[in-house]
């Protein structure tokens, strides 16, 4: 498996040849990256695909059975060396929040504050709280907050201490998805101010999109992918990736040169990622944005379903040689269900698997 | 108010000794050696029965008596388990059966003591000298004189007939003097009429059996049926109760002496009884209480007090119970009862009576 | 920074899990015990027990179990969810008033009604002098029957089921409520159709606690002549003098028991107790008002009044009135009965927080089965358990005295048997399973990922028990300690078979008395085992709702 090194810039964290497991069975498989100080980080894959095990494994609840990690170019985890959670500096947030029960939110705050005056104490926990929105709240208990709420006090309580990297772990999954959709970019907001490094767990794409400079896309233990999520999105390098990133269909095509594809759709032209022998047979990947509605297309699908989405329709069509696509059209072009509509396929980069 | 004083110090320390124990056990330190002269008592006999006496007898000798109460048959369970290191000196308790187990069990062992010998009838004790009898009481027929004529009854055996059909109470076959007196007519009649009779008394009940001795006296006097079999002492016990409710128990009921023709064996009796266990430590000690418990004193004290009879001949009975009578008591030997218990129990269960 | 090396990170505290088979052995052993003498000859008592009475024993004891099941199901659910859900006249008060049966032993309660309702009693007495009938002449409840044993236990049970749903109810999101009204359903239906699904592992496992109390019930059926399995052990140990036999039977009670746990642990397998971490802010509760509180608060004001207001003031006025009056050694009885089940409760819930954290750190099948049979002691009556207790520590004692005369010469005694180590190991088999129960609801409420986040933030393990555990626990231990303590105070067999010389307490001075037949005397010694088992019982109401 190849490294993933985003840049030569200071890596905060430095991750080789990493496998973890239970009872000497791998739950992650020799996994390498980095992160550069500053950086958001994700990793993305459908659930049990061992993103959470490699984030405890970071943060040393697990211990390593190959491979090592290190904060800072210090090792911190290797199958010889485990530095307790506690001596790491890495903060944590989790899925069900897991504030404490007994404390009020200033005290959940300041729990991992030490060695610190009260009067920095309070600084800084106020400080937090003006991050999150939430001063005033300080002399209440986690249970009288909305969920929202719970969550942005867990996240201050883990930055708290100015810890050297932040791990999330599938933080906004136990929330609505408006109070994501508000809290996602807050968030994200909130680490950018403070200049923190972090790691974010999740198995939706979206909230990648929306909070990570870089993602890694795990799957069975592995990373297929490290890349910003332009790359991950347009430059797949795996079906996997293609298929779980964005919606998507594969197109069977042929190639005919360099730079052409022939397929259902006829001639496309564009650059294909990888140098292919002619004749070559492929799959296509085609994104919704890539198939235009385009009347005036030699073309022909049915429409078998429908979103409005606003600024536009997506469509589902039906060619007649029996392919399924998306196809984005703008909100003006609205067809029935059944009715025959033309395409185009407008692409410049050709993201192609062979068959 | 003394008394109650030195009950408490006597409480008091045991208690300490078991930390002490604790503590020693751990230093390994010898516990054997105690300055004080003492006797262990494991009684089956209740406190408030037995603890009085057992100050007297401290007062008396200056032997400090250590007691622990409880069920027979865990306490000789607990014996055979001490074995050979248990603490206790004596085993009392409150029916034969027991004391014969305990001698089958190995836990006893023979006393040859002149003077028990010579106060203590023959019946009354283990042929073998392992255990003595202390007292007696007779498990008889109480009835409603209202409802019932003397003259209908003659002995336990009669109790099956049919004309008793719906009048009679009686407690559970659990109960160890119903056993007992099951396994005395085992024995005076076999176990196929004995068996016999069962399905003919449990025919006759009024209603399943119920409660304690007491319970079933108050039910002959409130109507539920005619008649019960109660040991003495219960009955005694109302009678010398100052609570009118007791008092008009007694009053409204009668005793009858069963089996008492001649040629008949007489009323059945059991005795609470002691033996001296086989690892005691302090069997002189022993011995003494023992024979304490079997002085005039003692004797008459459990007449008084429990209203039972004593087992020294010459000591008058509780003044309650002389009202009714002197009775022929059935002289069977007692180890017998310990014998037949197991098929008392089986034959009860066949009979169904519960 | 310390780096540290570390053999193996995915097992801390290996040592805990050691330490609780240990634990477990220990307290398996009396049980281990009484299961060996299945292989023991026994006289052929069986063929004798099956032709004659064992089925009467089989189905009197399932009747027992299934009466008080309803019973107490009956009772302990509707008044847990209306004191949790709804405000009424008087439901604050009586959330805590309803505890107060478990402050009252089921055999004390049962002389009570005895001597009550008895056609000896004042209730029958006073029927027969208003109407002028006689005995037979008029029908009357008879209490001492199975029926009568039912309604005794349910009464002082029934707390079980209702502290395990109370706190079930009060978890629940008051969301729920809401989201089912705007479903359609009425609150009734709601609490059918929602609150009670939702609570049923929190139901099971009063339930079970309470099953388990019948199975090793002796007093109470022994006082009304119900021939149940229990009492047809005793009988077989004291009647027949064949104890491999009653072992045999209990043996076969324990397969009861393994029954009962398994049903509890297969019944809350897909519901895990971790409260959610999404709480509605405040519970909403429902106002009843009008002919719906008067009936809301009657109903919970019966099982106060019949589990423990009117047989309390019954044994207050014999003890008041009627019986012999108080001695000194009265307090001394008071105090032996207090220390005792100050200690037990003490030893037994330090072991069941090992037992509980390594199930925690390790919940592997062995850990589990481990903590599982450490619990099995509960449903044995109590005299088996002392049977089985003395078996090994005379074992110990015996060799330990060997060892000493070889070393010494010196002969130094039975130093376990016969002294209070042999009661608190008692005590601790036989109430291993309550004190677990509690231990463990309250662990399983500090989410594995309060413990992560606490080390992240810079807390060593010892640190996060300090300042997360210990809070967030405070009040599962306290609860541990206080059902421990009132169950000690009341346990009456193993006390009376393994107390040291000289050593009596309450419970024992109230058997002794009423086994006696002197009801009225034992009251004294009765309404004070209520009054010292009141205090936790206060405690432990205040304790809860200060966790709410």
């Amino acid at each position: 498996m190849s490294s993933f090194s985003s840049s030569q810039v200071l890596q905060e964290l430095t991750v080789s040849g990493l496998s973890v497991g239970y009872h000497g069975q791998a739950v992650v498989h020799n996994v390498s990256f980095d992160l550069t100080a500053g950086q958001i980080g994700c990793l993305l894959g459908p659930s049990g695909c061992g993103k959470s095990t490699l984030l405890r494994a970071i943060a040393g609840f697990e211990s390593v059975l190959s491979g090592s990690i290190s904060l800072n170019g210090e090792v911190i985890s290797s199958v010889d060396y485990w530095l307790p959670p506690e001596q790491r500096q890495i903060g944590m947030v989790f899925q069900d929040i897991a504030l404490f029960p007994h404390l009020t939110i200033m005290e959940n705050i300041a729990f991992g504050l030490k060695g610190m005056t009260k009067s920095a104490t309070k600084a800084r926990v106020d400080e937090l709280l003006e991050l999150i929105g939430l001063v005033g709240y300080e002399m209440r208990y986690p249970h009288s907050l909305s969920g929202g709420q719970q969550q942005r006090v867990a996240l201050a309580r883990a930055m708290a201490p100015k810890p050297k990297l932040l791990l999330m772990d599938e933080p906004f999954s136990g929330l609505d998805a408006k109070l994501r959709e508000e809290l996602v970019p807050d968030v994200r907001q909130i680490l950018k101010h403070e200049g923190m490094s972090a790691i974010l767990v999740t198995h939706d794409q979206m909230e990648a999109f929306a909070m990570a400079d870089v993602i890694a896309v795990m799957e069975a233990g592995e990373i297929h992918q490290y890349g910003t999520p332009y790359q991950i999105y347009h430059r797949p390098e795996s079906r996997f990736t293609a298929r779980f990133v964005g919606q998507g269909d594969f197109l069977s095509a042929v190639v005919c040169d360099y730079h052409c594809l022939e397929s259902d759709l006829g001639r496309i032209r564009g650059v294909l990622s990888d140098e292919l022998a002619i004749g070559t047979e492929v799959d296509l990947l085609v994104r919704p944005d890539d198939v235009i509605h385009d009347d005036a297309s030699e073309f022909k699908g049915l429409v078998m379903s429908k979103w409005f989405r606003g600024s536009h329709f997506l469509y589902r069509v039906k060619l007649s040689s029996g392919l399924v696509v998306y196809c984005f059209a703008s909100s003006h072009h609205n067809h029935a269900i059944g009715q025959e509509i033309g395409i185009n396929i407008e692409l410049d980069h050709l993201v192609v698997f062979t068959k | 108010m003394t008394f109650q004083w030195s009950a408490l110090s006597s409480f008091s320390s045991p208690a300490r000794a078991s930390h002490v124990v604790l503590a020693a056990s751990i230093l390994g330190a010898s516990m054997a050696a105690s300055a004080a002269e003492e006797v262990n008592v494991y009684s089956a006999r209740k406190e408030a029965l037995i603890k009085p006496m057992l100050d007297r007898f401290t007062t008396d000798t200056g032997i400090n008596v250590n007691l622990v109460t409880g069920s027979a048959d865990a306490l000789l369970r607990r014996l055979q388990v001490e074995g050979s290191a248990s603490p206790a000196d004596v085993f009392i308790t409150v029916d034969a059966g027991r004391l014969y187990r305990a001698k089958k069990a190995g836990v006893l062992q023979p006393i040859q003591d002149a003077e028990l010998e010579s106060t203590i009838p023959a019946n009354l004790k283990d042929s073998d000298d392992y255990w003595f009898g202390l007292s007696q009481r007779a498990r008889v027929i109480f009835y409603n004189p209202k409802k019932v004529d003397a003259s209908e009854f003659s002995t336990y055996e009669g109790l099956a007939d049919a004309k008793w059909k719906g009048r009679i109470c009686v407690r559970s076959s659990s109960n160890i003097y119903n056993q007992s007196l099951v396994a005395s007519m085992i024995d005076a009649d076999g176990k196929e009429a004995t068996s016999k009779w069962l399905k003919g008394f449990v025919a006759n009940f009024a209603r399943p059996p119920f409660g304690g001795d007491t319970d079933l006296l108050k039910a002959v006097a409130a109507g539920v049926c005619d008649v019960t079999l109660a040991n003495t002492y219960y009955f005694g016990r109302m009678g010398n109760s100052d609570k009118a409710k007791d008092q008009a128990v007694f009053n409204s009921l009668a005793i009858f002496w069963p089996n008492q023709a001649q040629g008949q064996r007489g009323a059945h009796v059991n005795v609470s009884g002691a033996g001296v266990t086989a690892s005691a430590e302090h069997k002189e000690n022993a011995v003494k209480l023992i024979r304490f418990l079997t002085s005039h004193e003692a004797q008459e004290w459990y007449a008084e007090v429990n209203n039972e009879y004593p087992v020294v001949k010459g000591i008058e009975p509780p003044k309650v119970l002389q009202n009714f009578g002197t009775f022929k008591a059935d002289s069977l030997s007692l180890s017998v009862l310990g014998d037949n218990n197991r098929f008392a129990v089986e034959l009860m269960d066949e009979a169904g009576w519960k | 920074m310390s780096k540290q090396k570390i053999a193996q990170t995915q097992a801390p505290f290996a040592w805990l899990k050691w330490l609780t088979m240990a634990i477990a052995v220990v307290l398996a052993l009396p049980v281990l015990v009484v299961v060996a003498n299945v292989f023991a000859g026994s006289d052929g008592v069986w063929a004798h027990l099956w032709r004659t009475v064992l089925a009467d024993y089989v189905s009197n004891s399932l009747l027992l179990m299934v009466g008080v099941a309803v019973g107490v199901l009956l009772i302990g659910v509707p008044v847990a969810w209306l004191t949790s859900v709804c405000r009424f006249p008087g439901s604050s008060f009586l959330s805590w008033a309803l505890l107060l049966p478990l402050a009252m032993p089921a055999y004390i309660i049962a002389y009570t009604y005895t001597g009550l309702l008895d056609f000896a009693g004042p209730v029958q007495e006073t029927i027969r002098a208003l109407s002028g009938l006689g005995y037979g002449e008029y029908w009357f409840f008879e209490i001492r029957s199975l029926g009568g044993a039912v309604i005794m236990l349910s009464l002082v049970l029934y707390p079980y089921v209702y502290l395990m749903s109370r706190a079930a109810f009060l978890e629940q999101s008051a969301n729920t409520l809401e989201v089912s009204r705007t479903l359609g359903y009425s609150n009734l239906s709601a609490f059918f159709r929602l609150a009670l699904p939702l609570a049923r592992p929190a139901i099971i496992a009063g339930l079970t606690l309470a099953m388990m109390e019948v199975l090793a019930d002796y007093g109470t059926v022994q006082y009304f002549g119900v021939a149940t399995f229990t009492t047809g052990i005793m009988r077989t140990f004291y009647g027949f003098g064949d104890l491999a036999g009653a072992s045999q039977l209990a043996g076969v009670l324990l397969l009861f028991v393994c029954v009962l746990i398994f049903t509890e642990r297969y019944s809350r397998r897909k519901l895990r107790y971790h409260a959610s971490g999404l709480r509605k802010a405040s519970q909403r509760e429902l106002v009843l008002s009008g002919w719906r509180g008067v009936v809301a608060c009657g109903f919970c004001c019966l099982p106060v009044l019949f589990g423990f207001l009117l047989p309390a003031g019954v044994l207050l006025y014999w003890s008041l009135f009627e019986a012999e009056p108080l001695t000194w050694d009265f307090l001394l009885l008071a105090w032996h009965s207090f220390y005792l089940a100050f200690l037990a409760a003490l030893i037994v819930v330090a072991l069941a927080l090992v037992l509980s954290y390594a199930l925690r750190l390790h919940p592997s099948r062995s850990v589990s089965s481990a903590v599982a049979s450490a619990g099995v002691g509960y449903a044995l009556p109590g005299t088996i358990i002392a049977i089985g207790v003395i078996v090994p520590l005379a074992w110990l004692d015996h060799r330990l005295i060997e060892v000493v005369k070889e070393v010494t010469g010196d002969n130094i005694g039975l130093l376990f048997s016969g002294t209070i180590v042999a009661l608190l190991f008692a005590y601790a088999v036989r109430f291993m399973a309550v004190s677990l129960g509690a231990v463990q609801s309250g662990l399983g409420k500090i989410k594995p990922s309060m413990d992560m986040a606490a080390r992240s933030l810079g807390l060593t393990p010892l640190q996060v028990l300090k300042r997360v555990h210990f809070p967030l626990l405070k009040g599962s231990v306290l609860t541990a300690l206080l059902i421990v303590f009132v169950d000690v105070l009341k346990e009456l067999p193993a006390t009376l078979i393994l107390r040291p010389f000289n050593f009596n307490t309450l419970a024992v001075r109230a058997f002794e008395l009423a086994s006696d037949e002197r009801l009225v005397d034992a009251a004294p010694a009765s309404i004070m085992i209520v009054l010292v088992g009141l205090i936790p019982v206060v405690l432990l109401n205040r304790s809860i709702s200060k966790h709410h």
